[in-house]
């Protein structure tokens, strides 16, 4: 919190510098910047009125989010708040979870991603993914990087190194890693698998990286050589992280969403909510709600 | 007590920690219990052992005597001394290969569409429970089958039902509820890590299946497909069933196609029949004939243990 200067300098710097919209594929930014959207920035995603249902249990509602072109935004919130579930309809993940259904809108440059034409492999190769637990494929570094874009008809050796070793350099583990690109990823330590999972995810070229709790199996160095990284690449990514550790939301994110849950009266079941979503200074300094001030502060969650 | 004084450790506090640390009495309840088990358990073995002991006891004279001409012989239930497990072998091996054609694609197929793609649908919960009952179905069940279904389409063929293929498709279904078990737990043991990754990089869901899932479950797949193949060579019912030779079999030198078409044996049916045999000579044959069904399914077995230890995964 003492960083909050710091922060609030680099998000005007971004926010100034992003007036270009390098827009590719979808449409421009049909959408209209809500309340808390300042004029120029590109909106990636908007959410309206979403709510997550697993079968008849409501784990989150009424989510209006914006999230913008090169930021980081971080979720916050304790467990169960639905931070998780909410990151998980940007790239249509929770399609996977027998029994979940989407209410509300989410869209993406203006797309609806639950529009009845869209194609969910589609939306997952323009958005990347980055687990919680690190989970390379059990085969080689090599092969870990160069399926995503083997997918995508990439098949030239040549061309298969050349996106290996800038993805590798993109998540600062290439001078690690050269000498045994053959041998298995499982041999990597726990932070190398996590930066091994962001090449790869950076290896098909996202636009957006969602991160799910990146650093919370890994030690201190490494989440923060984790949290450096984010730092270099999101000039190129937007990146949207769910954490729950409040410092790494203050260090690294320019914009923080905090959920948290309520008890549903009528049936006794926790549901989460979006309580605010603020500059990430302001958030940890002077934020609007209450409820904010006290998780912030350690006083509950 | 002294535990709520921890601060005050010295002197008299010291020692009512090495008191109240120490062992009171012995545990005689827990002794007892362990005895029990360990006994159980070395009953067990014995009965094995002695199973064991005394089939090789009485094998060893055929085993020692014409090893060559024992293994090479073929079926022969009048004279003793030219008896010999040469067909039962081939025949055995022949099924083991038609269930390995037929079961193993079949039941990876359902296995892979029962985890990958039913979901939690009633059918997938209603099939799930049945193909777990099918695998509990006594085997002759599944010879009468054979004999209802495959040897009446193959006698519309050739004219002979009553051959090693039938024999091979009534293991076949047999051992596929076995197949389809083992294979879903292997698919079901990929981590949830593994589909998220390749999904999360673009993969659609095949693609995910066929490049991560079953190579990661191909060892418990494997696994498990040794172990159904163990089961189909040392079944006879279903064998004897659908018409295997219990007789003097003249099979010689004939091609692959009549091989598969004619009259055939297998290990265990040749031990049956060895056993209705009467005399001592005769005791002899059985017992070696039972050692190398032993043998062929230990080996398997074994094949099978090595696989596992060879390819298994750690996350």
């Amino acid at each position: 919190m003492n960083e909050s200067g710091d922060q609030m300098d680099s998000v005007n710097e971004i926010t100034d510098l992003d007036v270009a919209p390098a827009v590719t594929g979808l449409q421009q930014h049909l959408v209209v910047g809500s309340a808390n959207a300042s004029p120029g920035a590109v909106t990636v995603f908007q959410t309206t009125d979403l709510a997550v249902y697993y079968g008849d249990f409501r784990a989150v509602r009424d989510v209006d989010l914006d999230i913008r072109q090169h930021e980081i935004t971080a979720l916050i919130g304790p467990s169960g708040c639905g931070k998780s579930t909410v990151l998980r309809c940007f790239d249509r993940m929770n399609d996977l979870i027998d029994g979940a259904r989407v209410e509300g809108e989410v869209r993406y440059h203006g797309v609806d991603l639950y529009g009845p034409e869209v194609d969910p492999v589609e939306v997952r190769r323009r958005i990347g993914m980055v687990f919680q637990k690190p989970n390379p494929f059990p085969k080689s570094i090599y092969d870990n990087l160069a399926f995503g874009p083997r997918l995508n008809g990439v098949k030239k050796k040549a061309e298969l190194d050349e996106v290996v070793e800038s993805s590798l350099r993109r998540a600062a583990l290439w001078d690690e890693v050269k000498d045994r690109l053959k041998e298995s990823a499982m041999g990597l330590s726990g932070g190398q698998q996590q930066r091994l999972c962001i090449a790869r995810c950076v290896a098909v070229k996202p636009e957006v990286i969602l991160m799910d709790e990146p650093c919370s199996a890994l030690d201190p160095i490494a989440t923060a050589r984790i949290e450096d990284l984010m730092q270099e690449i999101k000039q190129e990514y937007t990146i949207v992280i769910v954490t729950h550790n409040m410092q790494q939301a203050a260090r690294v994110s320019d914009r923080t969403a905090f959920f948290t849950t309520e008890v549903n009266p009528e049936s006794d079941r926790r549901t989460g909510v979006l309580i605010e979503y603020n500059a990430t200074p302001k958030i940890f300094s002077n934020p609007d709600d209450e409820r904010t001030e006290q998780y912030v502060t350690g006083r509950f969650g | 007590m002294a535990l709520s004084t921890p601060a005050s450790i010295g002197g008299a506090t010291a020692r009512s920690y090495t008191e109240g640390l120490t062992r009171k009495g012995s545990d005689v309840r827990g002794r007892v219990v362990e005895g029990a088990l360990i006994s159980t358990l070395a009953f067990s073995l014995l009965i094995l052992l002695v199973l064991l002991v005394d089939l090789v006891r009485r094998a060893w004279p055929v085993l020692s005597d014409r090893p060559g001409a024992f293994l090479g012989g073929g079926l022969n239930s009048s004279d003793a001394s030219r008896a010999g497990v040469w067909q039962g072998m081939r025949g055995t091996v022949t099924l083991a290969i038609i269930v390995v054609l037929v079961a193993v694609p079949l039941g990876i197929a359902c296995a892979v569409y029962l985890e990958e793609y039913a979901g939690r649908s009633r059918f997938a919960k209603w099939t799930r429970i049945n193909v777990r009952n099918l695998a509990g179905v006594p085997s002759i069940v599944y010879g009468l089958l054979g004999l209802a279904i495959f040897v009446k389409a193959l006698d519309g063929i050739n004219g002979n039902g009553r051959t090693v293929i039938a024999g091979g498709l009534a293991l076949s279904a047999l051992v596929l509820p076995i197949v389809i078990i083992t294979a879903s737990e292997a698919l079901r043991a990929v981590p949830r890590g593994i589909r998220e990754g390749a999904l999360g990089v673009g993969a659609t869901q095949w693609e995910t299946i066929r490049s991560h899932v079953l190579p990661s479950a191909a060892p418990g797949i494997l696994t498990g497909t040794m172990l159904s193949l163990a089961r189909a060579a040392g079944e006879a019912a279903p064998v004897l069933l659908v018409g295997a030779i219990t007789g003097l079999l003249r099979t010689g030198d004939q091609g692959v196609i009549d091989q598969l078409s004619g009259p055939f044996t297998a290990m265990p049916v040749v031990i049956f029949a060895y056993a209705r045999q009467p005399g001592d000579d005769f005791r002899e044959i059985t017992a070696a004939a039972s050692i190398v069904l032993l043998v062929l399914v230990l080996a398997m077995n074994g094949f099978a243990i090595w696989l596992r230890n060879r390819y298994e995964r750690k996350w």
